[in-house]
């Protein structure tokens, strides 16, 4: 029942998250959001593994937890260098600081 | 257990759900950046389904893919085009009624399969039994699942694991700092 109740209360984060996501006026809420639905998703494997009796998800959940670090490390790397794997430019560095 | 089932039904109505506003919302959306992260968005929501669907390598495969290296696929390709998506030179109608017609045929074909953990379907009254009693002797692999993927299956485990390798070498150009050259 605890387990169940707090799946409808990750849901509802998750929607908000969505709702964000898709409402956000610059790339960097949208951004926020999705980084917040990766770990809301993550939170919702990690409850639903203990709601039905599988508490090995957390193991997935881990993995999932990874790739979402990577995935807006990426992005946020896109935004600084403009790609990705550049060779960093001291100058460019500077400018942006 | 009646509840359980449920709130499989609940968790996947509102994920389902939430997965119609995201593909809307990308649709919509005439950034490509932020496309690139709905999309994001997207393959997490659709991994969960795949989760509680009790498919969980399908859903590993979902994140890796999809929220990994998809994304970072499409911020190179960005880096090679503006980031507003251009207006459309043709109209949407011939695509809207190829996609509507293979969607309805999808749907129809929903209707020849059969329900949903029914004991006589070919699944279950098929090759599974068999593998089941063969596996030790034929394998010395205790575990069914590991046998089958392993050993049955050594071929497309292959490929699978290529999959990964790759995206592991994406990981590592990601976070790799290049020097400059010269």
């Amino acid at each position: 029942m605890m387990f169940a109740v707090a799946i409808l209360a990750v849901l509802a984060a998750l929607a908000l998250a969505v709702v964000r996501a898709l409402a956000g006026p610059t790339a960097f809420d949208r951004l926020l959001a999705v980084n917040s639905i990766g770990t809301s998703a993550i939170m919702l494997l990690a409850l639903f593994g203990f709601l039905t009796d599988r508490p090995e998800f957390l193991d997935i959940g881990i993995t999932y937890v990874l790739l979402n670090m990577i995935g807006t490390l990426a992005v946020l790397k896109f935004f600084r260098y403009g790609a990705l794997g550049h060779a960093q430019d001291p100058e460019r560095d500077e400018a942006l600081r | 257990m009646e509840t359980v089932i449920n709130m499989e039904a609940l968790i996947n109505m509102v994920l389902l759900t939430l997965l119609a506003l995201i593909t809307l919302g990308i649709i919509r959306v005439r950034n490509l950046f932020a496309v690139v992260v709905l999309t994001g968005a997207y393959s997490f929501l659709m991994a969960s389904v795949m989760i509680v669907l009790d498919a969980v390598d399908v859903a590993m495969t979902e994140a890796s893919v999809g929220a990994g290296i998809s994304t970072v696929l499409a911020l190179s390709a960005l880096y090679l085009t503006k980031t507003e998506e251009a207006p459309p030179r043709y109209t949407a109608a011939l695509p809207l009624f190829v996609v509507i017609g293979t969607g309805a045929v999808l749907i129809y074909g929903t209707y020849g399969l059969p329900h949903f953990g029914m004991a006589d379907t070919p699944m279950n009254t098929g090759v599974g039994a068999d593998y089941l009693a063969r596996n030790y002797q034929e394998t010395g692999v205790p575990n069914v699942v590991t046998s089958v993927l392993a050993s049955y299956r050594g071929f497309d485990t292959l490929g699978e694991t290529t999959v990964i390798f790759t995206a592991g070498i994406g990981v590592l150009l990601l976070l790799k700092r290049f020097r400059q050259e010269g």
